[in-house]
C-alpha cells in the first residue's frame, strides 16, 4: 500500500473533481426531507397551548407511559431469552434438523405485530376451536367451567410480541456464537469449565452486546406497534396518538405523546449504539473461528429439536396455518370481492411509488457520501436515515403537520391569486403516506446501498475517470452494475416494508383508500372477522420474500449491522 | 521549449485536514521521460500522482498537462485529461470481460478506432489469448498486463502507474518490469511511476524523485541519487550505511576508521557523520588498515554479511563482502573505498 493519505483511510478517499455538487445538494434535500416533520412535530408540542401539558401529564401519560415501560421491559426480557436460546442451540448442538431450524427461526419476522395479534384473538378465542380441544382433554364441558387466561392483556401482548420480535435478538446473537465464540469456548474448556457452564461464563458475556442490539432493534419494533396492542387493549403511548388525533382531533395534544415516545426512542437508540460500540470492541479484537457444535444422541437431539421449533410454530405456523384456512374458507365462501382487489391494487401503488422514491434518494445519498467524502455528506447520510427509529405514529403526526400546513399555504395561496381552491392537495393525494413511509425506511435504502458501494474499491472510480467517464457515466457504467445485488436488496426490503407498514398508513391515507394492512385492523377493530383473513395472508406471504434473503449465506450477518428489518 | 514539458508542476500543495500530503512541489517532466516517484508510505508521493491525474484536487499551485492548465485556477475532469492510470490493485471491472474492460476508455472513440486502438493495446502488451476471460480468472501477472492495456489503448500521452509492479511475485516482477518499461519507451509515452521500492526506483525511472514527508528531497538520474545524495536522508533511503561519528579538522574528518575529505558543505568545528556504506568496506585476513573483531557473521550465497567491532566505535560495522574469509576468523583487517564515503552535517 502506498497509500498517501493518512487522513482519509485506506479506501483512499478523494473528492471526485469538482462535480458531485449535485449529489451533495439533492442529498441535503433527502436529509431535509426526513428532518422535516421531526422539528414540525417538536414546534407543534411545544405550542402545548391551553393547559394541554397539565392535561396530558395528569391523565393520559401517566397509565400510558407505564403501560408502555411495562410493554417494554417485558418484550425485551422475551426477546432476549429466546433470542439467545435459540442461537445457542442451533450453534452449540448438532442435531438432526438443525439447518432446517437455523433459517425456520427467522420465519416469524414474516408475521407483523398486527397480524399475530390478529390471528391469535381468534385461535385462543374462548369458544374456538383451541379452547375446546383444552377443555375436552381435561373433561370440562363448557367456556365457564374452564378457560385459558384471557390473551387480551398485557401477558398476552408480550408473549405474542415476545414470538415475532425474537428473531431480532436470534440474527446478531447467532452470528456473534458462529463468528466469535471457538478459540474462547476452546481456551475456557482448557481452563477446566464445563461445555455445560461455558454458555453462561464465556459465550453469553460475549454475546451480550449482540443481545442488547437486537432487542434495542424488537423494542422499536414495539413501539412501532399500533395493531397488536390495540387489538389486545393495551393503551401504550402509540396507541394514544392515535386514538387522540383520531378521535379527539387533538393534534397538539397527539404530538406531546409523540414527543414522549420520541424521547423513549432516543434513549433506545442511544442504548443500541452503546451496544453496538462494544461489540465493535469485542469483533475486532481478536481472530476467530466459529464454535464447533456437539453431536448428540437422537433422544437428545429430538427434544432440543422440539425445543427449537416452539418458537417457530407458535410465532409462525400457527398464525401461517390459521390465516391459510380462514383465507381459504372465505374465498370458497364469497371468492374474491372487488373490494380486495382495489385494495390489492392501493397496497402495491403505494409501497412500489414509495420504494421508487426511497430508493432513488437513498442512491442519491449513499453515493454523495462516496464522490464528496466528508463531514458534510456523512452527516447528510446520518440526518437522512434517523427515521428507521421513529416509530411510524410519530413519523405520520410529523409529516401531517408539514403537509397539512402546507396544503393549507398553497390553499390560501390559490384562492388569494387565482380564486381558486385547491383543497387537500397533498393529504388527499396519498402523497402523504409516500412522504412517511420514505421517512421511515430511507435508512434500509441508503443504508444497503452505501454498504454496497463501499465494498467497491476507489480505484474503479479513479480508472473509471481516467479511462474518459464522467461522473455520471461512472456511476452508470461501474457503480450501478456492482452494486446492482445491494440496490435490489434494499428495494426488496423497503417494498416489503411498505407492504406491511400500519401505523402511518392508517394515519395519512386519503379517504376511501384502503391498503391490506388498514383493512385487517379495520376488521379487528371492529370485531368482524371476514377478509382480513385474506389480506393478512397475503401480507406474510409476501414478507417471507425478506426472510429467504436474510436466511441466505453471510445475510445474517449482515443485517447485524444493518437497521430494522 | 514549452511543448517539450509534458508535466509541470508549479507549488502544488494538498491538505487532507490538518495533515499535509503534499506541500509545495514544482517539478517539469519533459515529453518522454520515465519518472518514478520513490519514498515511504505517506510521503504524499501517491497523492501527487492523483493530483496530476484530477482524482485529487490541489488546495494550491497549479498543473499544467502539455501547456494547458488543468488544475489550479480553473479545473479540467479527469476524462478529459487524456492521462492513463495503472493501479496497484489493477482496478479491473469484475463485472466486465477483459475485452470490455479494455474498450471501457474507448467509448467516445468512433467504433472502427476503438477497435483498432483495442486491438493495438493488446498485441502490444500480448494478450490477445485473455480477451474472453474475466478478471477474477486471470493470474497476478496477467492482470497487470490488462490493465497496462486498459490503460494505454485510449493513446494517453501520459501514463501513471502506482506501485504496479508491487502485487507481482518477486520472480515474474523483474520481467513484467522490463517489458512494461520497454513497450511504453517504443511508444514515447511519458511515464510517472510510484514505488516504495529504492531498488525499483533507481532501476526503472530516467529521472527519480525522492519524496519525504509532501516534499521532494532530490531530483535526479540514479546515479546521482545513490552516488552523490544531498543529505542524510536520500543516502539512507537507497542504502543503510554504517555512520561513524568524527571531529572536523581542516578540510578532513577525522573518525575511528581513519580520516575523509570534507565537502564544503562543512564548516570547521561542526559536527558531521561520516556514512560508510557495507560494500564500503573491505575485509582480509591480514591487509588492511585497520583491526577488527568479527562478531556475526550471515552467509547468503553470493555475499556474506559480517559484523565488525572496532575500537573506538560504539557500534559494530556491517559490512558486505563477495570475497569469502577463512571459517572461525576472529580477527581481521578492514579498509574503507575512500570515494564511496559520504559526509553530512549531524541532524539534531
Amino acid at each position: 500500500m502506498s497509500a498517501s493519505n493518512p487522513v482519509a483511510g485506506p479506501s483512499g478517499v478523494s473528492h471526485a473533481g469538482r462535480s458531485g455538487r449535485n449529489w451533495l445538494a439533492v442529498s441535503a434535500i433527502a436529509a431535509l426531507i426526513v428532518i422535516f416533520p421531526i422539528t414540525g412535530l417538536v414546534l407543534e408540542a411545544l405550542k402545548g397551548s391551553t393547559g394541554l401539558w397539565a392535561h396530558l401529564f395528569s391523565s393520559i401519560l401517566p397509565v400510558a407511559f407505564v403501560d408502555t415501560v411495562i410493554l417494554l421491559v417485558g418484550v425485551g426480557v422475551v426477546t432476549a431469552v429466546l433470542g439467545t436460546t435459540t442461537a445457542w442451540l442451533v450453534t452449540a448442538y448438532d442435531f438432526p434438523g438443525r439447518r432446517m431450524l437455523e433459517w425456520a427461526l427467522l420465519l416469524p419476522l414474516a408475521v407483523p405485530t398486527y397480524i399475530i395479534a390478529y390471528a391469535y384473538l381468534d385461535i385462543l378465542h374462548p369458544i374456538g376451536s383451541v379452547q375446546g380441544a383444552v377443555r375436552w382433554l381435561l373433561g370440562y364441558e363448557s367456556a365457564r367451567q374452564f378457560r385459558l387466561p384471557d390473551i387480551r392483556s398485557m401477558t398476552g401482548c408480550i408473549l405474542l410480541l415476545g414470538f415475532v420480535l425474537y428473531p431480532y435478538v436470534y440474527i446478531p446473537t447467532r452470528a456473534m456464537f458462529l463468528t466469535q465464540s471457538g478459540n474462547l469456548v476452546d481456551a475456557a474448556r482448557t481452563l477446566g469449565i464445563s461445555r455445560r457452564a461455558v454458555f453462561w461464563r464465556v459465550a453469553l458475556p460475549l454475546a451480550r452486546p449482540a443481545v442488547a442490539i437486537g432487542v434495542a432493534l424488537a423494542l422499536m419494533e414495539t413501539l412501532n406497534d399500533v395493531g397488536a396492542a390495540e387489538f389486545l387493549g393495551v393503551r401504550t403511548m402509540t396507541v394514544s396518538i392515535y386514538t387522540t388525533w383520531i378521535t379527539r382531533t387533538d393534534l397538539p395534544g397527539a404530538s406531546q405523546i409523540a414527543l414522549a415516545l420520541l424521547l423513549i426512542v432516543v434513549a433506545l437508540v442511544a442504548f443500541e449504539r452503546w451496544a453496538r460500540r462494544k461489540q465493535r470492541y469485542a469483533t475486532d479484537a481478536r481472530r476467530s473461528r466459529g464454535l464447533e457444535p456437539l453431536k448428540v444422541n437422537l433422544l437428545k437431539g429430538v427434544l432440543l429439536f422440539t425445543a427449537g421449533a416452539i418458537p417457530v410454530l407458535l410465532g409462525f405456523v400457527a398464525p401461517a396455518l390459521y390465516l391459510t384456512t380462514e383465507a381459504w374458507k372465505r374465498y370458497q365462501f364469497a371468492g374474491l370481492s372487488p373490494r380486495l382487489l382495489n385494495e390489492a391494487i392501493s397496497t402495491l401503488t403505494i409501497a412500489t411509488i414509495a420504494t421508487v422514491v426511497t430508493i432513488s434518494l437513498g442512491l442519491v445519498v449513499a453515493y454523495a457520501t462516496r464522490l464528496r467524502p466528508g463531514k458534510t455528506s456523512a452527516t447528510f447520510l446520518r440526518l437522512s436515515t434517523v427515521g428507521y427509529a421513529a416509530p411510524g405514529t410519530v413519523v405520520a403526526i410529523g409529516v401531517l403537520i408539514v403537509l397539512a400546513g402546507l396544503d393549507r399555504f398553497i390553499d390560501r395561496t390559490a384562492l388569494n391569486w387565482f380564486g381558486v381552491s385547491t383543497g387537500l392537495l397533498f393529504m388527499g393525494s396519498g402523497a402523504a403516506v409516500v412522504y412517511a413511509l420514505t421517512v421511515r425506511f430511507l435508512a434500509i435504502s441508503a443504508g444497503g446501498i452505501e454498504a454496497g458501494l463501499s465494498r467497491i474499491p476507489m480505484s474503479f472510480d479513479h480508472a473509471s475517470r481516467t479511462l474518459g467517464q464522467s461522473t455520471a457515466g461512472t456511476f452508470r457504467h461501474v457503480h450501478l452494475p456492482l452494486s446492482k445485488a445491494a440496490i435490489s436488496a434494499a428495494a426488496l426490503l423497503v417494498f416489503v416494508d411498505c407492504i406491511k407498514e400500519l401505523p402511518a398508513t392508517l394515519l395519512l391515507r386519503p379517504l376511501n383508500v384502503e391498503t391490506f394492512a388498514t383493512h385487517l385492523y379495520g376488521e379487528a377493530a371492529r370485531g368482524t372477522y371476514e377478509e382480513a383473513s385474506i389480506a393478512a395472508l397475503a401480507i406474510v406471504a409476501i414478507s417471507i420474500l425478506p426472510v429467504i434473503l436474510l436466511s441466505r449465506v453471510g445475510a445474517a450477518r449482515r443485517s447485524v449491522s444493518g437497521p430494522a428489518l | 521549449m514549452k511543448q517539450d514539458i509534458a508535466v509541470q508542476l508549479i507549488n502544488v500543495g494538498r491538505s487532507f485536514g490538518a495533515t499535509a500530503a503534499v506541500k509545495g512541489i514544482s517539478i517539469d517532466i519533459a515529453r518522454g521521460e520515465v519518472v518514478s516517484l520513490v519514498g515511504h508510505s505517506g510521503c504524499g508521493k501517491s497523492t501527487l500522482l492523483r493530483i496530476i491525474s484530477g482524482v485529487e484536487i490541489v488546495d494550491s499551485g497549479k498543473v499544467i498537462l502539455d501547456g494547458r492548465e488543468v488544475d489550479g485556477e480553473r479545473f479540467v475532469e479527469p476524462e478529459m485529461r487524456g492521462v492513463g492510470f495503472v493501479f496497484q490493485d489493477y482496478a479491473l471491472f469484475p463485472h466486465l470481460s477483459v475485452r470490455d474492460n479494455i474498450l471501457f476508455g474507448l467509448k467516445r472513440h468512433p467504433k472502427a478506432d476503438a477497435l483498432a486502438n483495442a486491438e493495438d493495446a493488446v498485441r502490444r502488451v500480448g494478450i490477445e489469448h485473455l480477451l474472453d476471460r474475466f478478471p477474477h480468472t486471470l493470474s497476478g501477472g496477467e492482470q497487470q498486463r490488462v490493465a497496462l492495456a486498459r490503460a494505454l489503448a485510449p493513446r494517453p500521452a501520459i501514463v501513471l502507474m502506482d506501485e504496479p509492479f508491487s502485487n507481482l511475485d518477486q520472480g515474474l516482477r523483474g520481467q513484467v518490469r522490463a517489458e512494461t518499461l520497454s513497450l511504453l519507451k517504443a511508444l514515447d509515452t511519458t511515464v510517472i511511476m510510484v514505488t516504495h521500492d529504492p531498488q525499483e526506483a533507481l532501476s526503472t525511472g530516467d529521472r527519480v524523485v525522492l519524496m519525504r514527508s509532501g516534499e521532494i528531497v532530490q531530483v535526479g538520474s540514479g546515479y546521482d541519487l545513490y552516488d552523490r545524495p544531498t543529505s542524510a536522508y536520500a543516502a539512507d533511503f537507497f542504502c543503510v550505511s554504517n555512520k561513524v561519528p568524527g571531529i572536523c579538522k581542516g578540510n578532513r574528518i577525522e573518525t575511528a576508521v581513519g580520516s575523509f575529505m570534507l565537502n564544503d558543505t562543512i564548516r570547521e568545528g561542526e559536527a558531521a557523520t561520516v556514512h560508510i556504506r557495507p560494500q564500503a568496506i573491505s575485509i582480509s585476513p591480514d591487509r588492511g588498515d585497520i583491526t577488527a573483531r568479527v562478531r556475526e557473521r550471515v552467509f547468503h550465497g553470493e555475499t556474506e554479511h559480517v559484523l565488525l567491532a572496532v575500537d573506538g566505535l560504539d557500534m559494530p560495522l556491517k559490512a558486505i563482502t563477495l570475497k569469502r574469509l577463512p571459517e572461525g576468523a576472529e580477527v581481521v583487517k578492514i579498509s574503507v573505498t575512500l570515494e564511496r564515503v559520504l559526509v553530512f552535517k549531524c541532524q539534531y
